[in-house]
């Protein structure tokens, strides 16, 4: 049977098992609107931006092993998704983006809604593709979530201009795919394993660093045992939180910027560094030369060859699937004759920076409220157990360090690129994958403001998200590197005229809490988390003045970091 | 130091654009970069002159690896290769420095292909720095246009780059 460009689309949609696509309609996919109208298998969900729609699908994939889908229109439809694909494409979340496009005749002729989506989004997918045949669109359905999941994971985006999605042709489905120039790496070179495991056995000064790969990959279970297996110390860094147990004590907490004295001092310190599914950036290893000053051996695996020695150099590289390479080199360790050398003076050290940086810490308050307390009580009132997304900035990192994540994919962020306005709709993805689950968004005043329409969507579709609203009047994290960089000239970080959250909230016809005394905290918090079918906006009051720390300032060494003054 | 990748890749509208922005994204050089499409109409063919570290070079092929359009990637320069560009060159032709082009474009194996009362059309064709000489040993006094196609590599022997 002949079934229109538009029928296709859909069917592909159901053929790859997708329950939801978020997106908003418009002129160049009206077809597809009309055909997603008549079926019941995918699930539309209508948000009120196009940025929201991608967060959203980036959530629900970022929580699960599934693919995100979204669908939106031409020209400011397909614009509006960019800074949800970049943020996707950052972070390597596997995600398909259907968008419409002015008719093929049209294209080039500066026709209403047309933009060049094409080549606006190349920079920031893995790939995309515009279809400019009717008969092609199955294929190319299928090779989008083929390369949106395997290897390295990332968005694609197909462009389908909208006299195709109006044409007819005979429908099938491809069952498999190949494609002649991408071919995903499986397990390692098994030389290089062994000689990883080598290193790792000879070493007396270890560290496990590892990142957003392992959760990508599926990989806590074999990092927590190659942890365990070794004894030796791991450090998750801020996308690959809750790929081992935060709560275990061979954790030494985040590295980085804001990452605790012993990870970093570890880090920097360590004979042999084992680097699993993270990159190196500059948020994690600060100033490369500084960090290449200490004599070290790096091993290194990645799916991505081309994130292998980008930054700092590394002595041996394995190329390959994270869950099979931690396979191969579990299996190497386990075998083998020797055992791993004598560490306890390392832990000695480690824990005497410990003691030293006295792990997080922050000087609570009786008369306001302090940010980190509320992240902490949030952790004891929801047992651990809650999916918690954010956005960017001062919450977003007390959020990374005092929530203790002992799972994998309960940690949602936008790391790579920063994206504010990201964590109420991720949250929604959230939520509509797991209808049942504890959903909290910890924001700030400034982030939550960028998609903050999103109460609407979440009022259409009875989502219970709690968000948690850390208002201290400032792009904190603006504020703070003004603080200690720019002089105390608070240029432009103070925010001025604020709505009233707590009527903007039962406007969208939610609940709406306001907080402003520290003995509130808790008991507000119990209040709304016990609300299961209202979504709660709370907004916190915290003292404005309040910085993060530990901190290692742009540019500076993982050694240099400044600790709190006040303590 | 200078290097010569050579690449096939998808013989796809977007292809060329991939590449060069690519490129231009991460900040890497091009000198020049020649493309064109190949014996199998669905391959096309691309030689790229850049420079940089070796860590640089190192990026740029896993970089353009990771292209899903490219199909194969080698580095001319790392092993032995034959590199040609094909130079035109419009030169001022009157008086003595008629004859002395003409001579000048002998020993340089070029070729004149297009003659007029007071120009000459010449065409030449070897490494970028046979074609640079040439420039200087006619003096840029007589340059009236140069066109030069950017290098084309092949490697020697049995260095081949296929699918």
């Amino acid at each position: 049977m002949e079934l229109s460009g538009a029928e296709i689309t859909i069917r592909c949609l159901q053929e790859e098992g997708v329950e939801f696509v978020f997106g908003y309609p418009g002129g160049a996919v009206l077809h597809i609107y009309d055909a997603l109208f008549q079926q019941e298998k995918v699930k539309h969900i209508l948000v009120r931006h196009e940025q929201a729609a991608v967060h959203a699908a980036d959530g629900y994939a970022r929580c699960s092993d599934k693919v995100g889908a979204v669908l939106v229109t031409s020209g400011p439809g397909i614009t509006n998704a960019v800074t949800g694909i970049a943020t996707a494409y950052m972070d390597s979340i596997p995600m398909v983006v259907i968008s419409g496009q002015v008719p093929t005749y049209a294209i080039g002729e500066d026709a209403f809604q047309e933009v060049d989506s094409v080549g606006i989004t190349r920079p920031c997918v893995k790939h995309n593709f515009l279809v400019k045949d009717v008969k092609d669109i199955a294929t190319t359905i299928k090779k989008a979530f083929y390369l949106a999941k395997s290897g390295r994971p990332g968005p694609v985006l197909v462009d389908i201009p909208k006299d195709i999605s109006n044409q007819k042709c005979e429908f099938s489905y491809p069952e498999s795919i190949s494609i002649r120039a991408y071919h995903p790496q499986g397990p390692g070179d098994i030389e290089q394993v062994k000689r990883a495991a080598e290193l790792l056995l000879g070493a007396r000064r270890p560290m496990v660093y590892a990142g957003g790969g392992v959760v990508l990959s599926d990989s806590a279970a074999q990092l927590t045992d190659l942890v365990r297996l070794t004894g030796f110390p791991c450090t998750n860094t801020l996308m690959g939180l809750g790929g081992y147990p935060s709560t275990d004590r061979q954790f030494v907490g985040m590295p980085g910027m804001h990452g605790t004295y012993e990870a970093n001092m570890a880090m920097q310190h360590c004979d042999v560094l084992i680097a699993i599914g993270a990159r190196f950036d500059d948020r994690v290893v600060g100033n490369v030369e500084h960090f290449a000053q200490v004599p070290r051996k790096i091993i290194h695996i990645d799916i991505d060859p081309s994130s292998i020695a980008k930054r700092v150099k590394v002595d041996v590289p394995i190329v390959g699937d994270l869950k099979l390479v931690l396979g191969q080199l579990l299996e190497v360790l386990r075998s083998s004759a020797k055992k791993t050398g004598d560490i306890s003076d390392w832990w000695k050290q480690i824990e005497e920076w410990r003691e030293f940086g006295g792990g997080l810490r922050y000087k609570n308050s009786d008369e306001i409220i302090k940010p980190q307390f509320v992240i902490e009580t949030l952790y004891k009132v929801t047992g651990g157990e809650a999916y918690v997304t954010s956005d960017v900035g001062q919450h977003q990192m007390w959020a990374a360090q005092y929530y203790k994540f002992n799972q994998p994919r309960r940690w949602i962020n936008s790391g790579g690129l920063g994206t504010m306005g990201f964590g109420l709709p991720a949250a929604m993805g959230v939520q509509f994958m797991h209808p049942d689950a504890t959903v909290a968004c910890v924001t700030g005043e400034g982030s939550i403001q960028m998609n903050i329409q999103e109460l609407s969507t979440c009022r259409q579709y009875h989502l219970p998200v709690k968000v948690l609203s850390l208002n201290n009047r400032y792009l904190g994290m603006v504020r703070q590197w003004q603080q200690f960089f720019h002089g105390n000239r608070f240029s432009e970080s103070y925010m001025d005229a604020l709505p009233d959250f707590v009527k903007l909230a039962e406007a969208y016809g939610h609940v709406g809490m306001l907080i402003e005394k520290p003995s509130d905290v808790e008991p507000a918090i119990r209040e709304a988390f016990a609300r299961k079918n209202d979504l709660v906006f709370m907004d916190f009051r915290t003292d404005p003045a309040e910085n993060v720390y530990p901190m290692v300032p742009g540019g500076k060494g993982l050694s240099e970091v400044v600790l709190s003054e006040d303590l | 130091m200078r290097h010569i990748i050579s690449l096939l890749m998808e013989n796809e509208a977007g292809a060329l654009s991939r590449v060069a922005g690519l490129f231009s994204a991460r900040g890497y050089n091009i000198e020049s970069l020649t493309v064109a499409p190949t014996e199998e109409a669905t391959l096309s063919r691309m030689t790229i002159v850049t420079s940089g570290s070796d860590a640089v070079i190192e990026q740029i092929t896993k970089q353009l690896n990771k292209l899903i359009d490219v199909v194969s990637v080698m580095d001319l320069s790392e092993g032995e290769h034959i590199e040609r560009e094909l130079m035109l060159v419009k030169t001022r032709a009157e008086g003595n420095a008629r004859e002395e082009l003409k001579r000048m474009t002998d020993i340089f194996r070029g070729r004149i292909l297009d003659v007029s009362d007071h120009t000459y059309t010449i065409e030449l064709t070897g490494s970028g720095t046979k074609l640079d000489s040439f420039l200087n040993a006619i003096g840029r006094d007589l340059i009236l246009e140069t066109v030069r196609t950017g290098a084309s590599g092949i490697g020697r022997g049995n260095r081949i780059l296929s699918l």
